[in-house]
């Protein structure tokens, strides 16, 4: 997971003096925090791994697996959008631990867009962490009250007549946008079809990759 | 559930003290509900180290843009969903 | 000052992709291991997150952030002494 750093992470504002390896203090803390509350068996380090393997673990694959099939199978795409934690289930995949989530259908009349205004909540068990720009302040503020402009910074523009529909993932609820299927890929297989459903597509910030046009 | 699909329901007014999942943004606004999520522990009370019993409704409440924001740009078919608790919703 | 939604900004949105450090999943999976445990939950973490002076919220990175509620948490239901982490440091 570490990198090495050239310069110091730019978070957009001014760090304390930063340690060995370019970390900002808080790294030796919550290292130090972890030693302690293991040392007085508040928690256990196993414990500690265990959540840190199933948080490398996540990833946006997991996600574009759902949509793919859902693009291929219709009557799975009914019984994604009901209960997502259900036919993520169909398919072996993890829907998290705890709160709900709903996949959410683009469509021709609706284009969705997912955010948390108040903090961060996210489909984390089938996306993979949240990207550094869906926490930020900007996003959290603009998405719910000026979400076109939001989607051009993106390179997104919604065809005339779109209802764009943003969602606020204030509760226990954690929203999954199952993008349209692209043009022209009939012919392609599943796992073909996986690979062109991005992580921003899922959020509703983009639209899923195009195919590559094939040589005549 | 006090409220069904399709229910005219407005958020709340109230000032709030302590750990609230209603944004600012919304209190006083207008929607339809356009889901029903089923009943959660009550974040209000579990931030506090409660165990957030008994659970309470959540609807998932769907706005028009235009409604919510005075200065709202977009084209009016444009909508906002917001997860709101029973709580906090009066029929409109 | 945490409930941001349509709070005026001028400000782009910075799409730099950060994958997470290590001290950032650490903290992350500390966070579960709490909650797992009974000590803390989830709505206690978001609590002490927006309990943070506005300035240090907004100064903080994400993950600072959660390391502030932890110990905030922790200390007030006194599974941690105030300074006592300061002290292993």
């Amino acid at each position: 997971m570490s990198h090495d750093h050239d310069q110091p992470h730019d978070h957009g504002h001014d760090h304390e003096p930063i340690g060995h390896d370019g970390e900002p203090p808080a790294a030796a803390r919550v290292r130090a925090l972890e030693g302690l509350l293991v040392e007085k068996g508040v928690i256990t380090r196993e414990a500690v791994r265990q959540g840190v393997d199933w948080l490398v673990s996540r990833s946006p694959g997991d996600g574009a697996k759902l949509v793919a099939h859902a693009w291929v199978d219709p009557a799975f795409k009914e019984r994604l959008l009901t209960d997502a934690r259900a036919a993520a289930g169909e398919l072996g995949l993890d829907a998290g631990p705890s709160p709900t989530v709903v996949a959410v259908e683009n469509t021709d009349e609706v284009h969705n867009m997912v955010v948390c205004t108040l903090c961060s909540c996210y489909p984390r068990a089938l996306l993979g962490p949240p990207p550094a720009w869906y926490k930020s302040l900007p996003y959290r503020s603009r998405a719910v009250s000026e979400p076109r402009a939001v989607l051009a910074e993106f390179g997104v523009e919604l065809d005339p007549g779109v209802e764009l529909r943003v969602l606020d993932s204030t509760a226990d609820v954690r929203y999954l946008v199952v993008p349209q299927r692209p043009e022209g890929t009939d012919d392609l297989s599943e796992d073909e079809l996986a690979a062109l459903v991005t992580r921003d597509s899922m959020i509703g910030v983009a639209q899923p990759r195009a195919v590559e046009p094939q040589p005549a | 559930m006090r409220f069904e699909p399709g229910q005219r329901v407005r958020v709340a007014a109230r000032p709030h003290e302590g750990h609230c999942r209603t944004p600012v943004y919304l209190r006083g606004k207008a929607g339809t509900v356009a889901s029903v999520h089923g009943s959660f522990a009550n974040p209000e009370t579990r931030a506090y180290g409660a165990d957030g019993l008994p659970e309470r409704p959540l609807y998932g409440v769907l706005f028009a843009q235009r409604d919510v924001w005075p200065g709202y740009t977009g084209p009016g078919e444009d909508t906002l969903v917001v997860d709101v608790y029973e709580h906090w919703l009066e029929e409109a | 000052m945490h409930d941001r939604g349509g709070v005026p900004t001028g400000e782009p949105i910075d799409r730099t992709e950060h994958e997470l450090e290590d001290w950032e999943v650490l903290t992350d999976a500390l966070a579960g291991a709490l909650g797992r445990a009974g000590v803390m939950n989830v709505d206690e973490l978001r609590r002490g997150i927006e309990s943070m002076p506005p300035g240090e919220y907004e100064r903080a990175s994400y993950y600072e952030r959660w390391l502030f509620s932890l110990e905030a948490n922790l200390t007030e239901k006194g599974v941690i002494a105030p300074g006592e982490l300061d002290a292993r440091l």
